[in-house]
């Protein structure tokens, strides 16, 4: 199993996702270069939080420019497992492969904090480990999480089971609309999602309650 | 050299040189100074750059001690994280500030002290890992204080947060003496080997000198001079162009590029821009290399291209380095600064004439001995004189003298200074990088797990209130607080860093604050085994209204040998005893924040402190929590005994049930302030074992249920956590 984080100048949390890419056994997790379309035969694609590109013009907007993305793109439409965190979500969001939008949160502040994650849908290659209904503990991080689609493509989406994760126990720290946490494209192979699962594969350190997303992409892999 | 009318007296008085300074300049010249020459003098001879009236007194703190890699001189300071074993690993860390900037501009003045701390960890090749800030400000009734908090707030997590720098820590006190004058201190700490620590010495005449990150433009021009080395006054709004403007994703790059061209091996020599910019950072590497160094202005990349040779020279332009490396890589550092869109530019070079020299294309436009602009600005002594009358005034009272203990407590929970920080801590992202093993609000110290299991601690801490009762005890409380967070943690301290932020040390009865201060800081860090390893010195913090409070801030790193041992400060199980530890009598009310509450003015002086019987009981808690055997460890600090019980069960949302035995003065026990003491919980054995260690420890109760009782004598103080959680949000309101 191979994993790759794509790295944008501005990247912040790259090497916290090769190392919760290499919580599953026996994976190997490499740098994706924002300049390089090689993908290296990885097996599934992450792209990590942080502020690329500065989060200039608007957030995720110059990375989707990127030679990697093009090749990112064309991974996913062959039915490649793509998951994009915080920054990552947006990216995909801008690029078209995942639907809808971030906005400045509700607060216009940035906001750190645990929140508790349900998992909605085990039909994605990053939450088939998952049952359905469970709540995950995840720490949030942004200031532009705001997860906004129009209201007719909000109801497919409901109606379609797109929306992968959702915030419970009152924990929406941003104001999405429906507490979407996250969603997934129509072929269900790209997953884009606000928390960081990155840091949440310690208990040390707060939760290891994502292990089982990271886990879902190398079971996901023995179907290929 | 190039026909310009020399600048006079006139103009360097108003660069900030004094008379006797522009005509020593002179005298080192051997003639006038031209514009460029004036320009950099007049930089590296201010106070933030020379450090005129403060160097002569920091000679006096320690400075070595077993886990010393690097003490003061270099951009941070440098410890061992394991001084007793084999680890290779080192810590660097340093506290800064940025203070006028922040009270003309406070979000670019608070993010740029942010980048410009970061740095200087970077600047020593290592990876920055953790940021703490130490805030001040007036009241936040007004509503300049509150606008300043807001931005500075938002400044300090725009610049961290970008960078993916966790902020773990920190510290904010609202006072009126702030109003005028607000603090921004910022820490930073970096993890490095010993084999990729670089310095910032230029060496080897005719090497390359490459200038890489942004391009050099007008802003922050005489920030050092202008805004850091004088009062603040009316035409502070006018300062605002000297304020530089942060860009965080060009230094997320930098740190990217500093270590890949460090990890290649590739430098010679690595120095950031700072204060003073160019002309600082290039005399300060020929001096400590004892060489000399050329400079082509016209090769430097410049945002407006019909900048002055004088101003390309002291621009304080945000996010540039300086390197030196052999000729045969200049192309390989290019190539990588290309990699990272930081740009480097060769820029001048290594010499032996021992001179600063500053070319245009092929004018001489400027040419001064190193030495005379790095040493030889004139050391001033202060003239230290207690003031004969009390230097602020009492403050408002808030809170009637007849209230009750429990509306006592109440009102001190929801008091800014002691009001839960979290509406300030979740703007700023705590765990990226993936070491914070406690985050703010979770234990007294913040902790960072190492990659072999150990654990580094970190804390910043000073209350000026006390410092201004009495700055030589005040500090070494300073000291011992930072200490006492590091032993709940776990934590026993490595090296220090400090921040002496006070007013005008012209001034007689600042120049006794400061002379004190100083003092207080190295007796205590010397008894606490805690050396200074770097600093910053931050004057002229007065307006109109009076100098600031005297606030040497302490920051203090310490580590833990298992880092899954480190300490909680919330009480965890049902039936756990609680314990005081460290006081045998209650300390007294003066000088606290109920007699601020109450109005009541400063005290002429603190009670002494017993630094062995301190040192002595922070050892005992410490190895209760490294041990395992305590479940919670909570220093005792503004508000007294019942506020920190109050933390700890808000902390581990459970209650307790305690007696104070019959005290001689309840609001003395319940909220007097002093050093050395500690809430613990655990069971009877852990408690007996620390009793075991020759420590006051007296057992006051037990933890359980949902209401916080304690019986102090006459006084009963009962209220369900509920309503201890409400008081406690009471910050919240600040940041709609």
């Amino acid at each position: 199993m191979r994993f790759g984080v794509v790295q944008f100048p501005g990247s912040c949390d790259e090497r916290d996702a090769l190392a919760a890419c290499e919580t599953v056994d026996g994976a190997e997790a490499v740098i994706l270069w924002h300049r390089d379309a090689d993908l290296k035969d990885v097996d599934a694609i992450v792209v990590p939080g942080g502020f690329s590109f500065g989060d200039y013009l608007r957030v995720g907007a110059i990375a989707q420019f990127s030679p990697v993305m093009a090749a990112v793109i064309a991974f996913a439409n062959n039915g490649g497992p793509v998951v994009g965190i915080c920054n990552g979500f947006q990216v995909l969001c801008e690029t078209g492969l995942l639907p809808g939008a971030l906005l400045p949160n509700e607060r216009r502040r940035f906001i750190c904090r645990q929140v508790d994650v349900e998992v909605c849908s085990t039909e994605t290659p990053f939450t088939r480990a998952c049952t359905a209904g469970d709540v995950l503990s995840i720490p949030s991080k942004h200031q532009t999480g705001r997860y906004y689609a129009p209201e007719a493509l909000l109801e497919q989406m409901e109606a379609d089971g797109q929306v992968v994760f959702r915030y419970a126990n009152d924990s929406n720290p941003n104001g999405s609309l429906n507490d979407i946490a996250g969603v997934c494209n129509t072929a269900r192979n790209v997953v884009g999602l606000m928390p960081h699962p990155e840091h949440a594969v310690d208990a040390r350190t707060g939760s290891d309650d994502a292990l089982a997303l990271f886990a879902s992409l190398a079971q996901g892999l023995t179907h290929v | 050299m190039s026909e310009i009318t020399l600048p006079g007296v006139e103009d360097a008085i108003a660069l900030g040189l004094t008379a006797d300074e522009y005509a020593l300049v002179s005298d080192k010249l051997g003639r006038a100074p031209n514009q460029v020459e004036l320009a950099m003098f007049s930089l590296m001879w201010s106070e933030h750059c020379a450090y005129k009236h403060s160097k002569k007194i920091l000679r006096t703190l320690p400075t070595e001690g077993a886990a010393v890699v690097m003490g003061p001189g270099e951009n941070a300071g440098a410890v061992s994280v394991d001084p007793d074993g084999d680890s290779d690993l080192i810590c660097v860390f340093k506290v800064e500030s940025h203070n006028h900037p922040s009270a003309v501009e406070p979000f670019q003045g608070a993010a740029t002290g942010v980048g410009g701390i970061l740095r200087d960890i970077f600047a020593l090749g290592a990876r920055p890992i953790a940021i703490l800030d130490s805030l001040r400000f007036g009241e936040p009734t007004s509503e300049r204080s509150r606008y300043l908090l807001d931005r500075a707030v938002a400044g300090i997590g725009h610049y961290g947060n970008s960078m993916g720098v966790p902020t773990i820590g920190g510290e904010v006190y609202f006072e009126g003496p702030y109003e005028t004058n607000c603090l921004v201190n910022a820490m930073a700490m970096g993890l490095v080997t010993q084999e990729t620590m670089i310095k910032s010495a230029a060496v080897g005449v005719g090497n390359p000198i490459i200038l890489f990150g942004a391009s050099t433009g007008r802003d922050g021009i005489g920030g050092a001079s202008v805004l850091a080395s004088a009062e603040l006054g009316d035409d502070d709004a006018d300062k605002r162009p000297t304020v530089q403007v942060g860009d965080p994703f060009e230094e997320a790059k930098l740190v990217e590029c500093c270590l890949e061209l460090l990890a290649e091996g590739l430098l010679v020599s690595l120095q950031d821009l700072g204060a003073a910019g160019l002309t600082s950072s290039a005399s300060e590497m020929a001096s400590k290399g004892e060489v000399g160094i050329d400079i082509d202005v016209a090769k430097v990349p410049l945002r407006e291209g019909d900048m002055e040779p004088f101003e390309i020279m002291v621009s304080e332009s945000q996010e540039r380095m300086l390197c030196v490396c052999t000729p045969e890589n200049v192309d390989a550092v290019v190539a990588i600064t290309d990699k990272w869109e930081v740009h480097g530019t060769v820029i001048g070079t290594v010499t032996d004439t021992r001179a600063m020299r500053i070319f245009r294309g092929n004018d001489l436009v400027g040419e001064m001995p190193v030495e005379a602009l790095v040493d030889d600005c004139p050391l001033y002594d202060l003239q230290p004189e207690k003031p004969s009358a009390p230097l602020y005034a009492a403050p408002e009272a808030t809170l009637d003298g007849g209230a009750s203990a429990t509306d006592t407590l109440l009102a001190l929970l929801a008091s800014p200074n002691i009001a839960s920080r979290l509406p300030l801590f979740e703007q700023y992202d705590c765990i990226v990088q993936s070491r914070t093993m406690r985050r703010p609000g979770e234990c007294d110290a913040a902790v960072l797990a190492l990659p072999d299991g150990s654990g580094l601690a970190a804390s910043i801490d000073c209350n000026g209130r006390r410092v201004a009762a009495d700055p030589y005890t005040g500090a070494i409380e300073a000291a011992l607080e930072c200490a006492a967070n590091l032993a709940c943690a776990g934590a026993k301290p490595l090296g220090t860093t400090n921040n002496l932020n006070f007013g005008n040390p012209e001034k007689p009865e600042i120049a006794w604050q400061l002379t004190e201060a100083v003092r207080g800081l190295g007796d205590a860090c010397r008894a606490l085994e805690a050396p200074i390893v770097g600093g910053n010195v931050s004057l002229y913090n007065q307006g109109a209204d009076g100098p600031i409070y005297p606030t040497p801030v302490v920051g203090m790193v310490g580590a833990l040998p298992d880092v899954d041992a480190a300490g909680v400060l919330g009480f965890g199980e049902e039936g756990d005893q609680v314990a005081l530890v460290g006081w045998e009598a209650a300390p007294p009310l003066a000088a606290s924040e109920l007699a601020k509450l109450r109005g009541e003015a400063l005290p002429d002086g603190l009670p002494e402190v017993d630094l062995d019987a301190v040192i002595a009981v922070q050892a005992a808690v410490r190895e209760g929590v490294r041990d395992g055997s305590l479940a919670s460890a909570h220093d005792i600090a503004e508000g007294g005994f019942a506020v920190a019980v109050a933390e700890a069960c808000l902390a581990g949302d459970i209650g307790v049930t305690l007696k104070l035995d019959a005290p001689d003065d309840a609001f003395a026990a319940l909220f007097g302030e002093g050093p050395g003491g500690f809430v613990v919980s655990g069971d009877a054995e852990a408690i007996e074992a620390l009793a075991a260690k020759g420590v006051p420890v007296r057992i006051l109760g037990e933890v359980g249920g949902d209401v916080l009782t304690i019986a102090a004598g006459d006084e009963l103080v009962t209220v369900p956590l509920e309503q201890l959680a409400a008081g406690h949000a009471a910050l919240a309101k600040l940041f709609p």
